[in-house]
């Protein structure tokens, strides 16, 4: 039974370009829900903060106790802060955060979008003539496109931070020290670009959960299995968003 | 064309879903400031033919006339005006659940009008002495009773005070004394506002109080129409089960 598989992934694959298609045509559009954004923008931090600063710090904490270790067998501790600051900007601070913020906020705004859907809310806006797209989706998508960035240089501030701290446990490590090594390799523009990529995979799992939860019909059973969708779908998207920009970084600017 | 007289004209509505055929030729018009009660039985399609009136569903065939307009040709902006003089009930009520009582309001409020913030809400408070419920202005939907919602959703939906106003099931679920109650209240926005109602009711109390005529929709079709009496004395085997 793999075609009706294949059907469901072409619609669905449909579904998500033309709500791409609606995001682009209304993103400009006049008003703007300022107010509704700002509330979005204070929910998607507020709701992500503390969980991006967990993961960013024992991600910094792991990384630093194990590469330690390797480096040593090849005589090159000296290098730990370098390696940490590149792979930890480079691609483990954007990634891990994107992966965990698909999850916060992917499921939660497919769950709220879909719940919405279902109890004729989004109708009702529609018949008030008050845009449902605009107002909802738009907001929301533009709420995750500026928040990743921004999430992921917090990651990025305390896995570098975690790091340091482990690594001034187990040697004595002036900070100045640290950083200067960790700084000395990274370029700006490995920086800007792999923190501005996020901005794109914001832009990925808002658009995906908001068309999955916008596009729920039936009940609450399927309002669940939007939010798990999300997630899933959302993750994946962002991966292969990864492949591809990671692969354009090295066109633009070499490894 | 339709009968200048007519507020909504609804001319051989046909609707599917994924084939399974819902409405097989609709047709009613109701007529200025009149109320106008939708029965049958549950799954007929009633819903589905009051959401084409907004257009929240394009008919497979038909047309439908709104002030004497096709509301199938309009810009999304003459969409837009017609739909803010009419003001949908809907059968779950569908209040914004992130807002409060007096937000749900002055959502509209504030997207529609240039009213200040005084007036938006002397506008509101009065909205909601209108369904008896002033002391619900700061309670969200989740701490209200369904018959709170429902009475709510129907100061929602007059609040931008339109000319047409349809209601899905607005008694259903309701105790007897709030039935009377809403029921009362579409009489009076009918009188007092010159408002044209269409009602989809099970409920004959409602429909005996509020109805000038009803329609009795069975299999897609409207199977028989009257005042509330005359479906009554209906000899259709439908009619009778119905009205028991
Ligand atoms: N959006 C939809 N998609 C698919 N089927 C629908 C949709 N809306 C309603 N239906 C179907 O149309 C039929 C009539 O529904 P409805 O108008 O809600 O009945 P009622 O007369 O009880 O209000 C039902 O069988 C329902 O399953
Ligand atoms: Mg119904």
């Amino acid at each position: 039974m793999v075609f009706p598989q294949l059907h469901t992934f072409f619609e669905h694959a449909g579904r998500l370009a033309t709500f791409a298609g609606k995001f682009f045509a209304q993103v400009w559009r006049r008003p703007f829900e300022g107010r509704e954004l700002i509330c979005q923008l204070d929910e998607t931090g507020t709701k992500s903060l503390v969980l991006v600063l967990v993961t960013g710090c024992a991600i910094g904490i792991v990384l630093s106790m194990q590469s330690r270790g390797t480096l040593a067998r090849f005589g090159a501790e000296a290098v730990l802060p370098s390696m940490l600051a590149l792979s930890v900007i480079k691609e483990i601070g954007p990634v891990i955060t994107s992966l965990v913020l698909a999850g916060r906020l992917g499921a939660g705004i497919a769950a709220e979008l879909g719940s919405m859907r279902v109890t004729e809310q989004i109708d009702a806006l529609e018949v008030a003539a008050l845009q449902p797209f605009r107002y909802l989706v738009v907001t929301r998508v533009l709420a995750c496109i500026v928040m990743f960035p921004l999430m992921t240089i917090a990651c990025d501030i305390v896995a570098l931070g975690g790091g340091y701290i482990e690594a001034s446990l187990s040697s004595d490590l002036d900070y100045r020290l640290f950083a200067d090594q960790a700084f000395s390799s990274l370029r700006l523009s490995d920086l800007l670009f792999s923190t501005s990529k996020t901005a794109v995979f914001g832009f990925i799992v808002g658009l995906t959960s908001c068309s999955l939860g916008y596009n729920v019909r039936g009940g609450t059973r399927e309002v669940g299995q939007a939010a798990m969708q999300a997630v899933v779908v959302s993750s994946l998207l962002v991966l292969l968003a990864d492949v591809l920009m990671v692969r354009i970084d090295l066109i633009l600017f070499g490894s | 064309m339709p009968d200048a007289d007519n507020v909504i004209t609804i001319q051989a509505l046909h609707k599917a879903f994924g084939g399974h055929q819902v409405l097989r030729g609709v047709s009613l018009e109701v007529p200025r400031a009149t109320s106008l009660a939708v029965m049958g039985g549950s799954g007929t399609g009633k819903s589905v033919l009051l959401k084409h009136i907004v257009r929240l569903m394009d008919p497979d065939e038909g047309v439908i006339w709104v002030h004497g307009r096709r509301i199938d040709v309009l810009s999304l902006s003459e969409l837009d005006a017609l739909r803010l003089r009419i003001g949908f009930l809907f059968q779950g009520g569908a209040l914004f659940d992130s807002m409060t009582v007096t937000e749900n309001m002055d959502f509209m409020l504030r997207h529609h009008t240039s009213m200040t913030e005084e007036a938006r809400l002397d506008r509101i408070m009065e909205a909601l002495a209108w369904v008896n419920l002033q002391p619900a202005a700061g309670q969200f939907p989740a701490q209200l009773s369904g018959g709170q919602k429902k009475r709510i959703a129907l100061a929602r939906a007059i609040i931008l005070e339109p000319d047409i106003l349809l209601c899905d099931e607005p008694t259903t679920g309701l105790d007897p004394v709030s039935v009377r109650t809403v029921s009362e209240l579409l009489v009076r926005l009918r009188a007092e506002r010159d408002m044209t109602i269409v009602t989809i009711t099970h409920d004959l109390l409602c429909a005996e109080i509020t109805a000038d005529a009803a329609v009795f929709l069975h299999e897609g079709r409207v199977l028989a129409r009257g005042t509330i009496a005359q479906l009554k004395a209906h000899e259709h085997p439908e009619l009778r089960l119905f009205f028991g």
